[in-house]
């Protein structure tokens, strides 16, 4: 038996409404392909390029406890202020975050990667001194590399040193377009 | 030691059986009041889904939850009436008066009558319980009720 949208959507309203989710998640489309975007209470804990649950599910089930529901009304806000990206219409995120599972020194250069303005770029050099350690930019690699919110959290705007755009989690042409998106000279 | 199954996230567990539960509802309440029940039946599973110790017999757990909604439904929707007030309060079970009436009946009799007035067992369990039949319960109950009346008779 089929379960009617309608009280699908009704469940899946309430169990958030409630305050029962450990993550609420929804597909959102985006000009970079369907986003997976999930939050807590506490935050967006999370933006992946990979939008096939499946594998993100388990790996959130993990991170923030087993109750992980698709919830659209859940991440409404996220949602929003992503189109509002996407349209130009907005420079700055305004959003909570849930950085569980990101080591301290991540948070705190994820911290700075939040202070490089919309449109510019930084080196990975750059963003690792200000961070406090200047030698660390290999570390910073990885740190961007595992970026949980990417978009939200700019890594697109941290290049190699000659100012190529070196990798992205979520592929070169993904960084270039939102680098042109916004703008940036590259 | 063996690994506990894991817990599946919610979201592949609400999938894999929403289904199921909507049927089994559907069939017990009918489809108005199932859709309600529905609901709470799952969101009872989601306040109790961070405590389970694994993932085994999710099915069967779900399916259970299910059910008590469903008989909770049924419950609260059964017309409550006020059962009349009763003359007099007369607390002593049926069982202990029959017990005095009928001293003095043959035992099997008088076991036959105590337990299809006082206990309200069928014919069947009667039997069971005196080992014979239930032509032969309902015989020693009639008699006994008759050998009574006569004794009220005099």
């Amino acid at each position: 038996m089929t379960v009617p949208a309608d009280l699908d959507r009704r469940f899946r309203d309430s169990a958030a409404r409630a305050g029962l989710l450990d993550a609420a998640f929804d597909v959102v489309d985006s000009p970079l392909g369907p986003l997976l975007v999930a939050a807590s209470s506490h935050g967006l804990l999370r933006i992946s390029f990979d939008a096939d649950p499946e594998v993100e599910l388990e790996r959130l089930g993990r991170l923030a406890g087993p109750r992980v529901l698709r919830s659209p009304h859940a991440v409404d806000d996220v949602r929003r202020e992503l189109d509002e990206y996407f349209e130009r219409r907005r420079n700055v995120f305004d959003l909570a975050l849930d950085l569980r599972g990101v080591t301290e020194f991540g948070v705190r250069v994820l911290g700075e990667l939040a202070l490089v303005p919309y449109g510019h770029t930084a080196t990975y050099g750059e963003l690792a001194a200000r961070a406090g350690k200047p030698r660390a930019a290999r570390a910073v690699g990885t740190i961007m590399n595992r970026n949980p919110v990417p978009i939200v959290l700019p890594c697109h705007r941290i290049v190699g040193a000659t100012g190529a755009l070196v990798g992205y989690g979520g592929g070169l042409e993904r960084k270039e377009l939102l680098l042109r998106l916004e703008g940036a000279c590259i | 030691m063996m690994q506990a199954v894991a817990i599946p996230p919610f979201e592949t567990f609400y999938e894999a059986h929403r289904s199921e539960v909507l049927g089994l509802l559907r069939r017990k309440l009918g489809r108005d009041r199932a859709d309600d029940a529905f609901q709470e039946t799952f969101l009872r599973a989601l306040r109790a889904y961070d405590r389970l110790a694994h993932g085994e017999h999710l099915r069967a757990w779900v399916l259970t939850i299910a059910s008590r909604v469903a008989i909770d439904t049924v419950r609260r929707s059964r017309p409550t009436v006020e059962p009349p007030e009763l003359a007099h309060e007369d607390t002593r079970p049926a069982y202990e008066d029959l017990g005095e009436l009928t001293d003095g009946l043959p035992p099997t009799e008088r076991a036959a009558v105590v337990l299809r007035y006082g206990y309200d067992l069928t014919y069947d369990q009667i039997a069971a319980a005196l080992g014979s039949n239930a032509t032969a319960a309902r015989q020693a109950t009639s008699s006994g009720v008759r050998r009574l009346r006569a004794r009220r008779a005099t």
